[in-house]
């Protein structure tokens, strides 16, 4: 095992890609010379050479949209886009060309583009800079959606996101590129269809992914002292979602708190709220929980942030009025 | 079939005698070229033209009246006046580079070589159209001759076509993206993205503007404070022209020109073709935007006429043969129309078909 970060595991996929594959290449925003907004890709730019590493100018809808049209030419493009708030700039080229190119012709042209992007909030980064779209993309047929939480996954979505002949699209989520932990020394390539029981448990199924699993392990560290044993599950894939996974486990604890930080209204929490519902209602002993960022446009200071996004209590609450414990 | 072309009674024998069809260009006209000197004006060659125009007209004529009969359904947006531009800049172009088009882009389809019987069975909806059906009009697509649609996102295409450039910069191969757009797509962000992008890291694009002169229903100078689109180009240091779009000699002529350059590793070239629709924007365009005597002064520089008149007065071309022509397009669209009413529906199970690619 060596001790890395999920920063430098990202980079440790994004070279490894690079020099595997020479149809590989990263473009956007800063990503040379500069080394990355959250440093993703230092260093790759004097190894690489800037035909691989290429600084883009400020234009998110077309260095979005060349990915595609690289991609129909033969390349294998890793479009980094700053922010999950900056891909809206790019949705156009994501929604219409990216996820139906496809579908419009008949079969005849996949688009084997990978586009990551940091989200999330947690860093007092305010409204602009901060939200949790990857919800909405996940509405989107035509296109992939994952969401690395842990140092293997960083390492190891990447690589098999590039050999999906389809658009997929990468959610880091900011507050976790500091992470630090163990990882294997030949960590590598990992399946990208699968949710993953992150902690087994009986008693209630904590069903959450990205930036919101840590807050979740800990919610599941404090409900066992309190005799409550959580699974954990972390979804990696948002879209396509692995229900199988998700409904095993509900069929095991017959209880569900979903925790995801797009806003309550419309998000892929409420879609799978809406799945159990529909295939495990007569295995449940307990309404649905959700614990989301609360409706608001993400604040700037501190206290108002912390208090707007899902945190350790909020799903300890959730779960203990699921399973009937009020704290 | 024109009258006057039924009137001759001997159409069909004089044109194959013409030794016009055994040239090979008259169903998949890809990388003709003009005659020795650089002069286009040939026989064979001012042939083709004309062909590859009536193709267009003729094939949306008919477009129309399904459409009206209720067999082609959803939007419609006819080319019928701008076919000298697609026609004359598709001559420049091989088999290797490709096309990047607008949802008006029937025209370009078949000049690029797409097959008529594919295209008509795909405004149908059937299964053996050239989008197996999904697309419709406004999405042609055809992996065989590089064409990437059949775009409806107004200047949706130009980065996509900064992207087929680009990969063919990094893969060395000497091709050319040639994308086309409309006067309006020029006042979208990312035409000025994307011309900036192209220029600065010199990819081999084409951006080849057809300028009706209105987008949809508003007229450039309600859109745009700066009307010379030439200039927007040269903004972004590329090279930047103006020829008159209702003639295909001169389209081919300009846009040959600025193809060699962009083969040679000059970077981008923007062409503006001056041209103008004669039909409406879509099927359900009342027209109010403009007045009935813009349209008809226009119509007398209609694209095809002029090239008849311009062969026919040069001598090198009979009357005969130019019904000949007539008669061999009203042959073809009448197969692709029996091969698109042959054609078959998907079945409804297939429906979540190809909107992910079929993993080994």
């Amino acid at each position: 095992m060596i001790t890395t970060t999920y920063r430098e595991a990202l980079r440790s996929a994004l070279r490894e890609a690079l020099v595997k594959d020479p149809r590989a290449f990263l473009m956007g925003e800063d990503v040379g010379r500069y080394g990355g907004s959250y440093a993703v890709s230092k260093g790759l730019l004097a190894e690489l050479g800037p035909d691989r590493i290429r600084d883009t100018p400020l234009s998110e809808l077309t260095f979005v949209g060349a990915g595609i049209g690289a991609a129909l030419g033969g390349m294998r493009p890793i479009v980094e886009v700053m922010t999950v708030n900056f891909s809206l700039l790019a949705l156009d080229q994501i929604v219409n060309n990216a996820a139906t190119i496809r579908h419009m012709s008949g079969g005849q042209f996949s688009i084997p583009l990978v586009i990551r992007m940091a989200t999330g909030a947690g860093r007092q980064l305010a409204a602009q800079h901060a939200h949790s779209f990857e919800g909405w993309y996940a509405h989107i047929p035509g296109i992939r959606i994952l969401a690395p939480a842990t140092l293997e996954d960083a390492r190891g979505m990447l690589w098999t996101a590039l050999e999906d002949p389809d658009p997929v699209l990468i959610f880091e989520h900011q507050a976790l590129y500091n992470m630090e932990g163990p990882l294997a020394e030949d960590a590598g390539p990992v399946d990208i269809d699968r949710a993953a029981v992150r902690r087994p448990g009986k008693d209630v199924s904590l069903i959450t992914y990205g930036g919101t699993l840590g807050k979740t392990r800990q919610a599941a560290d404090t409900l066992a002292s309190d005799g409550v044993d959580a699974e954990v599950i972390d979804l990696r894939t948002l879209r396509p979602l692995d229900m199988p996974t998700l409904l095993a486990s509900v069929k095991k604890t017959h209880r569900a708190v979903i925790v995801d930080e797009g806003w309550r209204s419309g998000s892929l929490a409420a879609e799978i709220s809406a799945r159990l519902a529909e295939e495990a209602f007569f295995e449940l002993d307990a309404p649905i929980a959700r614990v989301c960022s609360a409706e608001v446009p993400i604040p700037y200071p501190k206290h108002l942030e912390d208090a707007a996004l899902p945190q350790p209590a909020t799903i300890v609450a959730a779960a203990r009025e699921t399973v009937g414990r009020r704290g | 079939m024109s009258t006057e072309a039924a009137a001759t009674g001997h159409v069909a024998t004089g044109y194959v005698a013409t030794g016009y069809v055994a040239s090979g260009f008259s169903r998949t006209n890809v990388g003709s070229q003009p005659d020795a000197a650089g002069h286009p004006i040939g026989r064979d060659h001012g042939l083709r033209l004309l062909h590859e125009m009536l193709r267009i007209r003729r094939f949306e004529e008919k477009c129309a009246e399904l459409y009206s009969a209720g067999t082609i359904r959803g939007f419609l947006h006819l080319y019928i006046g701008e076919e000298a531009v697609a026609v004359g800049a598709m001559q420049t172009l091989s088999r290797e580079d490709a096309v990047v088009a607008t949802y008006r882009e029937h025209g370009h389809a078949l000049a690029r070589g797409l097959s008529m019987d594919r295209l008509m069975a795909e405004m149908y909806g059937k299964r053996e159209g050239c989008s197996h059906g999904r697309g419709g009009s406004m999405h042609v697509f055809d992996a065989a001759t590089r064409f990437y649609g059949g775009n409806a996102i107004v200047a949706g295409g130009l980065p996509i076509a900064v992207g087929l450039a680009l990969a063919d910069k990094l893969q060395q191969r000497p091709r050319v993206t040639a994308c086309f757009f409309g006067d309006g797509a020029v006042a979208e962000g990312a035409f000025h993205e994307s011309l900036n992008l192209a220029a600065l890291w010199k990819l081999p694009v084409l951006f080849l503007c057809e300028n009706n002169l209105y987008a949809m229903g508003t007229r450039i100078e309600r859109a745009q404070s700066q009307t010379d689109l030439c200039a927007k180009a040269q903004s972004y240091l590329v090279p930047a022209e103006a020829v008159d779009g209702m003639d295909a000699f001169a389209v081919e002529c300009a846009t040959r020109r600025a193809a060699d350059a962009v083969r040679q590793g000059a970077g981008p070239r923007f062409i503006e073709y001056r041209t103008y629709r004669f039909r409406a924007h879509s099927m359900f365009d009342a027209e109010l935007y403009r007045d009935k005597s813009e349209v008809e002064t226009w119509k007398q520089r209609d694209p095809i006429p002029a090239l008849a008149a311009r062969l026919r007065e040069s001598g090198v071309v009979s009357e005969t043969l130019l019904s000949a022509v007539e008669d061999s397009v009203a042959e073809e669209i009448a197969e692709a129309v029996a091969f698109a009413e042959a054609g078959s529906w998907e079945p409804v199970a297939d429906l979540l078909n190809d909107v992910y690619t079929v993993r080994p």
